[in-house]
């Protein structure tokens, strides 16, 4: 091409030409770099696939399989495969046809020689209170040799003529079910097929949830209350007494969490330290009832909780340099001025990951409330825990968990749109 | 005015002085026996006696720690003075905060805020005066047009070259129209060249908008190159106070003929003082007559010469020389460094034309005229003893 003179060439066909090689070329280009950057991905997705995969066994699918319990129980779909589908046709008005009966007393005998009856009598109380015992009587019955048929043996026992019976049964063999998520916000399925309200005296969650978050918000406050002046008092100090400071803040951090809460449990007493000493500065005119309380409980909250919202505030703080206000000031700004103006807006996002942070923590917070809170200060983790670990209904510790992580979520989410998300810098 | 400056010999400073302050009717700017000392021991600025008149270009020049920064920051209101006054205007400021002496600062980090665009960075010290939201657009464009800035208005601090935030800096510091600025080390973090190109443009804006500027700097060339006059610093007082020329052709003590420009230093003691001239017998032969600043018969001295104040002739020749060999040559191309070794091995550099011949080895005679050489007291000002005296009663 070098060639040719430029006044020989037909000069479109030659941009058209250079354009097309251009191309071709940026098109291999970027293949090759693509291919070049495949291997490079490749290694280091390698290098983290050990710790992806203990993630994945350990975390993701552990947490997945219990969630999962929420909405999936089949226990009474196996235990019950007759009645199920004996309920099949049935229309949910009344009481069933007879067959129904029958089915249910063979699925319950057939229960018992598999061992499952127990496993049935639970999963079916915690849809129809009470009904444990009654399973357990009607089975006991039903094995009894007296040569009375099973459907009398059924008839004989009141609550399977209960009208609220039969449509726990069947909603029960539905292997996917709504009722533990509904009555994690205290809700049902009603006769209709509409969701209601759970009767008051009935009604427990969602007031646990709404302490959940008024003890953690109030945790949030007190500890940007008490951490954003020490995180400004530590930023300007030279470097020796700020480190001295920085020890002290963390120096509980070093130490378990159940040590700590111990330690309050001690401190808190009704002849307590704490008690001792509101008294001596006249604070207090009587000794106050700190443990079992929800004071004592955002005071050890708080006091745990504090180097969470602390650190980011304080870490914001020592990125932005004295000459700043210095600046403000000398274009004119007051001191409350250039506070509001210049550097608050810089530690904004310190303050926001901080209080972001201890307010999730301050969902999940079990062995505190457990061991100062009240019966009334018991937060949601506490009944997740006792579903878990007591009543063994993991189905219901399921629904909660979900709607705890949803509501997290959801909060993260919105903080993270009004703050946009790149502003949140943890840490 | 007191005239009883550490180590500020005398007459010219204090001519150069009042003749500035009658022509403004008063200094504009004045520090009285101003000390400022942190420990209570010793002291980072010490009897601090200034006049800046309204208009000026004066720059504080030092190495670090000799207490310039101190000396603007106490103008600027982020430091009490431990002694004296400062006054702005006739007014006593000691007592008025940063935010009400409405002098504009350009910082060294440039102190932009970065949660701000240009625009509102250089409208924040309008609206923390209440001023019209469409007065401050208008002036803030005004501001943005002066230095150039005008399409970058809507971009953060961060987006823009240490030059275009220095700018924004300076525009910032001057769209309140106030009557002082004060520059600390305003082009340190910036390179060479454009530090050459800044220098020129604050020179231009001081003329274009007749304000007073106190600038704060450690490069001697740039004082030379902005300054109406220098305020040479060391160890917390003035050294010298005058044009950069004066500065520069007489220094009035070795560290100001050192600090300032470059200076080939002799050691000797003063043989005989006649008027204002020296006999100088150098600690390695050879005399020289010199301006006598200060010295006292029999005493050791400095005797400093400018390198192209030195003349290099092929043979021995007349007064003031002393004989010496070509022991480099370093071209430079408008000019040539040759290093003229004497016979004490002491080396000294001369600037000559880039024609001359001189080769290496040759032997020379190096030459000057008696009032191109200054003769200095060889006392405490050199080494560096930091003066701690008394607070002054």
């Amino acid at each position: 091409m070098s060639a040719l003179q430029p006044s020989e060439v037909d000069r479109p066909a030659l941009a058209r030409g250079r354009s097309a090689a251009a191309d071709a070329d940026r098109k291999s280009v970027s293949a090759a770099l693509r291919r070049a950057e495949f291997g490079d991905r490749l290694r280091s997705l390698l290098l983290a696939a050990p710790l992806l995969v203990l993630l994945a066994l350990s975390f993701g699918i552990p947490i997945v399989l219990l969630l999962s319990r929420a909405v999936y129980d089949p226990t009474i779909a196996d235990a019950l495969p007759r009645t199920a589908a004996a309920l099949s046709g049935w229309n949910g008005q009344g009481l069933p046809a007879d067959d129904a009966f029958t089915a249910l007393a063979s699925d319950l005998k057939d229960d018992q020689v598999k061992g499952t009856a127990y496993e049935l009598a639970k999963s079916l109380n915690a849809r129809l209170p009470g009904a444990r015992s009654q399973v357990l009587k009607t089975v006991r019955k039903l094995g009894d040799d007296s040569g009375q048929p099973p459907l009398e043996i059924m008839k004989s026992v009141p609550f399977w003529s209960a009208p609220s019976t039969w449509p726990a049964i069947q909603n029960g063999t539905r292997s996917f079910t709504s009722f533990y998520l509904l009555s994690a916000l205290d809700l049902r399925w009603n006769t209709d097929g509409g969701i209601e309200r759970v009767p008051p005296e009935q009604a427990i969650f969602v007031q646990v949830f709404l302490r959940t978050f008024l003890v953690a918000a109030a945790v949030t406050l007190a500890t940007l209350i008490l951490g954003f002046p020490l995180a400004y008092l530590i930023a300007n100090l030279p470097k020796g007494p700020a480190a001295v400071l920085i020890v002290a803040v963390l120096l509980p951090f070093w130490t378990s969490i159940l040590v700590r809460t111990a330690a309050w449990t001690v401190l808190l007493q009704k002849f307590g330290l704490v008690n001792d000493l509101l008294l001596w500065v006249g604070v207090a005119s009587d000794r106050l009832d700190l443990m079992y309380s929800r004071m004592g409980l955002i005071i050890a909250m708080t006091h745990i909780q504090l180097p969470f919202t602390l650190l980011p505030i304080y870490s914001v703080m020592r990125t932005i340099q004295p000459s700043q206000m210095k600046a403000a000031y000398s274009l004119g700004a007051r001191p409350f001025t250039a506070f509001r103006r210049i550097y608050l807006p810089q530690v904004f996002p310190g303050v926001m990951a901080g209080c972001l942070l201890t307010f999730i923590l301050c969902l999940g917070y079990y062995i505190t409330p457990a061991l100062i809170g009240g019966a009334s200060d018991q937060l949601i983790s506490n009944f997740i825990a006792n579903y878990v670990n007591v009543e063994l209904n993991w189905e219901m510790a399921a629904a909660l968990s979900f709607i705890l992580l949803v509501f997290t979520l959801a909060l993260f989410g919105i903080f993270a749109r009004i703050l946009g998300l790149d502003r949140l810098k943890l840490v | 005015m007191s005239a009883s400056q550490a180590g500020m010999p005398a007459t010219q400073t204090m001519k150069a002085l009042s003749a500035l302050a009658s022509a403004a009717g008063r200094g504009f700017v004045e520090f009285a026996d101003v000390e400022k000392s942190y420990d209570g021991r010793t002291f980072a600025v010490t009897r601090m006696n200034l006049v800046v008149a309204r208009g000026e270009f004066l720059t504080l020049l030092g190495p670090s720690g000799s207490g310039k920064t101190t000396t603007l920051n106490m103008l600027a209101g982020f430091e009490r003075p431990t002694h004296g006054t400062i006054t702005l205007e006739g007014q006593p400021v000691d007592r008025l905060p940063p935010y009400q002496r409405n002098i504009g600062m350009v910082f060294q980090n440039y102190a932009l805020f970065p949660h701000m665009t240009v625009e509102e960075n250089v409208g924040f010290p309008l609206s923390v005066r209440q001023v019209s939201k469409a007065d401050i657009a208008s002036r803030v464009a005004r501001a943005l047009d002066m230095v150039r800035l005008r399409q970058f208005g809507d971009r953060r601090p961060t987006q823009l070259s240490g030059g275009q935030q220095q700018r924004v800096a300076l525009a910032r510091a001057l769209v309140f129209q106030p009557s002082l600025v004060l520059m600390d080390e305003p082009l340190g973090a910036l390179d060479k060249k454009l530090r050459e190109h800044m220098q020129l443009e604050i020179k231009q804006l001081h003329m274009m908008l007749g304000v007073t500027i106190v600038y704060v700097t450690h490069d001697q060339s740039e004082a030379l190159t902005m300054s109406d006059r220098v305020a040479v610093f060391n160890h917390g007082a003035i050294a010298q106070l005058g044009s950069p020329d004066d500065l520069y052709k007489a220094p009035q003590s070795s560290f100001v003929a050192s600090f300032i420009g470059e200076n080939n230093t002799l050691d000797g003691v003063v043989d005989r003082v006649s008027g204002d001239q020296c006999r100088v017998r150098l600690n390695g032969g050879g005399e020289l007559i010199a301006l006598a600043i200060g010295v006292t018969q029999g005493a050791a001295c400095h005797v400093a010469i400018r390198p192209e104040r030195l003349n290099l002739t092929p043979a021995s020749a007349g007064d003031n020389a002393l004989s010496a060999t070509v022991d480099g040559r370093i071209y430079l191309g408008d000019h040539l460094r040759l290093l003229a070794r004497l016979a004490n091995d002491q080396v000294l550099t001369v600037k000559v034309g880039p024609e001359a011949t001189m080769a290496n080895e040759e032997t020379v005679t190096v030459s000057c005229a008696p009032n191109d050489c200054r003769a200095f007291p060889a006392d405490a000002e050199t080494g560096g003893a930091i003066p701690k005296q008394g607070k002054a009663a």
